[in-house]
């Protein structure tokens, strides 16, 4: 019977893993976990008494922050320009950088092997150290201030977005860029003309997603010293003006509540 | 006498399976063959050689007496340059309209590349080149629509009208109707053998159709699991010599035990 000849991936395959019983290791790594949870609970001193009076210093805290106040809404205004600035600009050019890297990241446009473990190497240091750690290094690099904050938010932007568009551009058709390279077009010619518009709608919602982010971090950058609204938030809990940040959390809560909606609003028109 | 396409002894393997198993052939110029072959004989495997898409293990490829094994990248690009490939399932970028589809055609033969193949760069001659290449397919009314507003003959004769844009020699066509209805298909290939005579190129073209590959092409070229077992002018085969390259063993990769039920 020659019809019944198939290919190997069509025959008998092993039983479902999840039939099987949990392996050695499934219960090494189940019993791990529980002596850390453990372990954390009883070094971390939690008693119902420490909850109560934690309980009474935030009604306090609401006492005092109640009606917050607004009276230097001016600077507090400035310092969140400087926020959105740091926020747009370190977004900006995180997304810009992380094409390129993308690219020399994705198995199908990379230009070589070796090249493509150092970019995604540099991507996953860029993901790995969290966005305030990068501001603390780039603070006592280039001082305080909000260059050092864009420079974090680029880092922190690169990590997230230069993976998710390699991850896009290994997941295109291979057709379209087959067809195109052969026409003999050039490598390049064959990314941008094919892989990249297949990306856009993905590479756009991910840049948007970016910009969320970038906008939220921005936000605790200055509590490190790297400038925008951090800075006078620190200030006034370092002060007991619970009034005055109060104020500040509100003007936070508006501006990236804003910006969500905006963002949500430009991505479903898009995709 | 320089041939379009020159195959001697050609081997491809993938891992462990031998898919292309010494095929030797040619295509003079001029000439319309049509390569038939039961699924999975290895004629996909073929045509892609045919472009430098995948490596050969031994053997060598001529296009119009350049050697293309071998070739470096810039000899390689200028080989596929003078080679038209049209595809099953056209493969056109789908965010692109067909306008700009078929000014990709194009990419090959321009020194920028990409910069001066968009509708905003493109020269006025290229646009205008593009837009008769859209009329030769009928489809100039449709320039401005994305494949995915168009049916599936539509998008191959856009592809057969990027394929023109490109202006090869030598024209590749693996199974160009293979997803379309037969009405629609026949259309399609009628245009692709008529622009293929009037241009004066060669092709090789794959079909499903016996009384399609006898009707239209000049010569058959039949697979049978990776090896060449017809190499004939049409009027020479009959239809029993034909329909036995579809019996029998004709996958590369049949399993030795089941080959001898
Ligand atoms: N990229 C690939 N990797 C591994 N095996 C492949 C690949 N492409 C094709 N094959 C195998 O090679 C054989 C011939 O395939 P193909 O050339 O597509 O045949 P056809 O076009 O005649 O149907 C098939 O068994 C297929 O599974
Ligand atoms: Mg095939």
């Amino acid at each position: 019977m020659p019809n019944r000849q198939r290919p190997p991936h069509e025959r008998s395959q092993p039983a479902s893993p999840r039939f099987r019983a949990p392996s050695a290791l499934t219960w090494v790594v189940v019993v791990g976990f529980a002596a850390f949870f453990i372990q954390g609970i009883i070094a971390s001193d939690i008693s119902v008494d420490r909850l109560m009076r934690g309980a009474n210093n935030l009604v306090r805290f609401v006492g005092q922050a109640v009606p917050p106040d607004f009276t230097r809404m001016p600077n507090i205004a400035d310092a969140m320009l400087e926020t959105m600035n740091i926020a747009i600009v370190g977004v900006t050019f995180g997304c810009l950088f992380s094409i390129p890297l993308a690219i020399l990241a994705a198995r199908n446009t990379a230009p070589t092997m070796l090249v493509r473990t150092i970019a995604r190497f540099v991507i996953s240091v860029a993901r790995t150290i969290p966005d305030l750690i990068w501001a603390l290094i780039f603070v006592v690099t280039v001082g305080l201030g909000p260059l050092a904050g864009i420079l974090a938010i680029i880092m922190d932007t690169i990590g997230f977005a230069a993976r998710f568009y390699s991850e896009r551009f290994e997941e295109v058709q291979k057709g379209p860029a087959e067809a195109l390279t052969a026409t003999g077009a050039g490598r390049l010619s064959v990314i941008f003309g094919a892989i990249l518009p297949e990306s856009f709608a993905s590479i756009t919602a991910t840049s948007l997603f970016s910009v969320e982010k970038a906008i939220r971090s921005a936000v605790t950058l200055g509590l490190v010293g790297a400038g925008g609204i951090g800075v006078e938030l620190s200030t006034a809990m370092r002060l007991f003006r619970y009034d005055q940040a109060a104020a500040i959390i509100l003007v936070i809560l508006v501006v990236v509540i804003g910006f969500e909606q905006l963002s949500s609003m430009i991505r479903k028109r898009i995709i | 006498m320089i041939h379009a396409i020159e195959a001697d002894r050609l081997v491809v393997s993938y891992g462990n399976l031998q898919v292309l198993r010494g095929i030797s052939f040619t295509v003079p110029a001029g000439q319309g063959v049509v390569l038939l072959g039961a699924n999975g004989c290895g004629k996909s495997t073929l045509m892609r050689s045919l472009n430098g898409l995948e490596k050969l293990q031994s053997g060598t490829i001529r296009i119009h007496g350049d050697t293309l094994s071998g070739a470096g990248r810039r000899d390689l690009r200028k080989i596929r340059q003078s080679m038209g490939y049209v595809f099953q399932h056209f493969n056109l970028v789908p965010q692109l309209n067909a306008f700009q589809n078929v000014l990709l055609g194009s990419l090959g033969r321009q020194r920028f590349g990409l910069l001066s193949c968009l509708s905003l760069t493109a020269s006025a001659a290229d646009r205008a080149k593009a837009m008769h290449c859209l009329d030769r397919v009928g489809m100039a009314d449709r320039a401005l629509h994305r494949p995915s507003e168009l049916s599936g003959g539509q998008q191959q004769r856009v592809a057969i009208a990027r394929m023109l844009m490109q202006d090869p020699r030598v024209v590749i066509a693996d199974e160009p109707i293979a997803s379309l209805d037969p009405k629609a298909g026949r259309e399609v290939l009628d245009l692709l053998w008529r622009i293929v005579t009037e241009e004066k190129l060669s092709m090789l073209c794959t079909l499903h159709q016996l009384e399609l590959a006898q009707e239209y092409g000049d010569r058959v070229l039949g697979m049978k699991a990776g090896r060449v077992e017809i190499d004939a002018p049409i009027a020479e085969t009959d239809t029993a010599q034909l329909n036995a390259l579809y019996t029998g063993m004709t996958r590369v990769d049949a399993q030795p035990t089941e080959a001898a039920a």
